[in-house]
């Protein structure tokens, strides 16, 4: 498969797949590492063919053991490599989370600057696929909580294309939050022109001036398609796609609310403590004169993650989010 | 016939200790370490006494920091007293070109690698949270987290793998990873996880452990049922447990782990038993723990010792070149004194440095404001209130 063509049409795994591919014959240096990612290609099949395109040394299958992959990774950084490390699912990054935090995090801080962690943590992340338990989670608040480390969360495929080119071009360690649940919506990327957006700023895909709703990664299909349906009521929502969560771009969202005066955060993870009341905390400082209603969230109840059963209750859905909107829109 | 073994012996007692020099100085030939030694020159009488020196300055700068941290100016010291053949042993082992991975308490391994002892005692006095290069002097930042570095060991020494810097057959080329750990860290997920990753991609790693007989207050027969070196054979890691107070066993077993590693034969284990001196740290209390006989016991298998008993019978030292060493290690002690003595803290702005490697506006935004805090206090100053 070319990835060389202007615009091309592909799912958002795919589009994953060509930035690795393409970030690996750019740069020597970048390997990938994970469990099962080889022949197989991933179980969602995200680095399929690169096995056989780059060989074992560089498309690493890995002990089952994710301490060992990040800590690894930590050691083949400091060797000057740039390891791209997959962990299979949301749920399984937690016995990789003292590495994480004690290290990746914090190696260019202890070192005062010397030693750089350009690595990248691929984490399929987020709930709606019916899985077993640890299958649906949204990690994204114990990261973000965590100085030295950065977190994007594509939605699109032009998205995971780029981000995943741009977090393999850092010099600090990011995660990459996929949304699992979308691998296989498709959308147009652009693979020639590097986007004029930062990966680190967030993008207005919905204009509108009744209110701002504000989600990222899995939740973006779900907030476009509640204001569609807002519109049909003659609700005019304002969306924006945070896109990066680490650091999360306050002027972009700052400035919307400002037009708007109401601001609906909707993310999968739990809403207490989650990022939402951070981001909620901050814009209630910065456009406390501009607000009309206090700023809302919609998200996970705090409860450990439902069985697949149930979990159409815990997650977001377009009833949810418009309900969000109208207690809004009651102040 | 390799000294390293990859069976486990059916009584865990029966595991043999590879000692060179006896506690009272007195020489075992040993066939294969002698051939190890002699090859690399490491046992003549000149670097003999360079490693008496070595250990007796870093005894000194080590009751030095002790000192320091009882007058204030450290907030903790962790000694290694007891372990300076262990580490001196290790650190001299390596070549410039290998990478070494320590933990917090291997004072005598930096000294080996260069690293100056007031450059450890910056963490210590929290003036930063590691004072040197990795990548100048090859040597890992100390670590706290106990077990977390051994994987960066394997990891680093994956990237030696891709590097093309293993097996080669040239000695200046060819690179291993030293990667240091106590009998505590041991037990440790994170290790079992690097042994099972420098097993199955054989990178060229030599985990070496400093089994000191006590985890703060804990000991070694609560982390393991057998001797430590048992523990990787059943990932397919030979290993050796060498007298860990005999610099001339560390030296020969660690040179020989890392040359084999180095050749691409694949990781090796070395268990160096030896003795925890001091307290665990400046803020423990072993008395609570450990009695005053067992300390008695190791004092008389002194490391520092046993060399210039090996050094006298060997005629090879007399009481001026003790002395100039004795006098040297007690400047360095003074200048280490006046060194923190002196050490200015940081400005605290200086906290915002190093967070991330590229530009963060989260973390420009509260350096500006802590900048603009700061600020409001002096313009009060200067007002005269």
């Amino acid at each position: 498969m070319s990835t060389s063509t202007a615009t091309t049409t592909l799912p958002i795994a795919k589009a994953i797949t060509a930035g690795l591919r393409d970030a690996m014959t750019a740069d020597d240096k970048v390997l990938l590492m994970g469990e099962d990612i080889g022949p197989l290609g991933g179980v969602f099949r995200v680095t399929d063919g690169l096995h056989a395109e780059f060989g074992s040394q560089r498309v690493v299958d890995t002990p089952l053991a994710e301490a060992g992959i990040v800590g690894t990774a930590v050691g083949l950084a400091v060797r000057g490599y740039r390891p791209v490390v997959e962990i299979q699912f949301d749920g399984f990054v937690f016995p990789a989370f003292n590495q994480i935090t004690t290290q990746v995090a914090k190696m260019h801080n202890r070192t005062s600057g010397r030693v750089n962690m350009p690595l990248v943590i691929r984490i399929p992340h987020g709930g709606g696929i019916g899985a077993v338990e640890h299958h649906s989670e949204s990690p994204e608040t114990y990261f973000a909580h965590t100085a030295g480390l950065r977190i994007l969360a594509p939605a699109t495929s032009h998205d995971a294309y780029w981000m995943t080119r741009q977090a393999i071009e850092s010099e600090d360690p990011v995660i990459m939050l996929e949304p699992k649940r979308r691998y296989w919506v498709k959308g147009d990327v652009d693979m020639d022109h590097r986007p004029e957006l930062s990966p680190w700023q967030a993008a207005v895909v919905r204009p509108g001036t009744d209110a701002t709703v504000l989600a990222w990664g899995p939740s973006m299909p779900l907030v476009l398609e509640s204001a569609e349906a807002a519109a049909a009521e003659g609700i005019d929502l304002e969306v924006i796609d945070a896109r990066s969560l680490a650091p999360v771009d306050y002027p972009t969202i700052a400035d919307s609310v400002r037009r708007t005066g109401r601001l609906l955060i909707v993310h999968e993870a739990s809403v207490l403590g989650g990022l939402g009341g951070e981001i909620a905390a901050r814009i209630s400082e910065q456009c406390f004169y501009h607000l009309e209603a206090p700023v809302l969230r919609v998200g996970g109840y705090h409860l450990p993650y439902p069985p697949a059963r149930m979990e159409h209750a815990f997650l977001p859905d377009l009833d949810r989010v418009l309900d969000g909107v109208d207690r809004l829109l009651e102040h | 016939m390799s000294i390293f073994r990859s069976t486990i012996p059916d009584v865990a007692t029966e595991e043999p200790m590879v000692q060179l020099l006896g506690p009272d100085g007195t020489r075992t030939p040993h066939e294969q370490l002698d051939a190890v030694l002699e090859e690399a020159d490491l046992a003549t009488p000149e670097r003999l006494r360079g490693y008496y020196r070595d250990m007796v300055m870093i005894r000194a700068a080590d009751l030095e920091a002790t000192s320091l941290q009882r007058q204030g100016q450290l907030g903790l010291w962790a000694s290694a007293l007891g372990q300076e053949a262990a580490q001196i042993g290790a650190g001299h082992a390596s070549r410039e070109q290998d990478y070494l991975v320590p933990t917090y308490r291997e004072h005598g391994v930096a000294w080996a690698r260069g690293i100056e002892p007031w450059r450890l005692l910056e963490m210590f006095r929290g003036v930063s949270h590691g004072g040197w290069d990795p990548n100048e002097l090859r040597t890992h930042p100390y670590m706290i987290v106990l077990g977390s570095q051994a994987p960066h060991a394997v990891g680093y020494a994956m990237g030696l793998q891709r590097d093309g810097v293993v097996g080669t057959g040239d000695a200046e080329t060819d690179t291993a990873v030293l990667a240091l750990f106590g009998d505590g860290a041991s037990s440790e997920g994170e290790v079992s996880e690097s042994f099972t990753f420098a097993a199955s991609f054989q990178a060229p790693v030599v985990f070496y452990t400093q089994n000191n007989q006590w985890a703060i207050s804990v000991p070694t027969s609560v982390q393991s049922r057998v001797p430590l070196a048992q523990r990787s054979r059943g990932w397919g890691i030979p290993s050796v447990r060498v007298d860990g107070n005999d610099v001339l066993a560390v030296l020969g077993a660690v040179r020989s782990a890392l040359d084999s590693a180095r050749a691409g034969k694949g990781p090796v284990f070395v268990e160096s038993l030896t003795y925890r001196m001091a307290a665990h740290t400046t803020s423990d209390d072993a008395s609570r723990y450990r009695p005053a006989a067992e300390e008695q016991e190791w004092a008389e298998r002194d490391p520092i010792l046993r060399l210039r008993r090996h050094l006298e019978q060997l005629g090879e030292i007399d009481e001026a070149f003790v002395a100039r060493c004795d006098e040297e290690a007690h400047d360095l002690a003074m200048q280490l004194h006046h060194h923190i003595h002196g050490m200015e803290d940081p400005d605290p702005v200086h906290m915002f440095d190093h967070p991330y490697a590229e530009p963060h506006p989260i973390v420009d935004a509260e350096r500006e404001e802590y900048l603009a805090y700061v600020a409001q206090f002096e313009d009060e100053e200067e007002g005269g209130r």
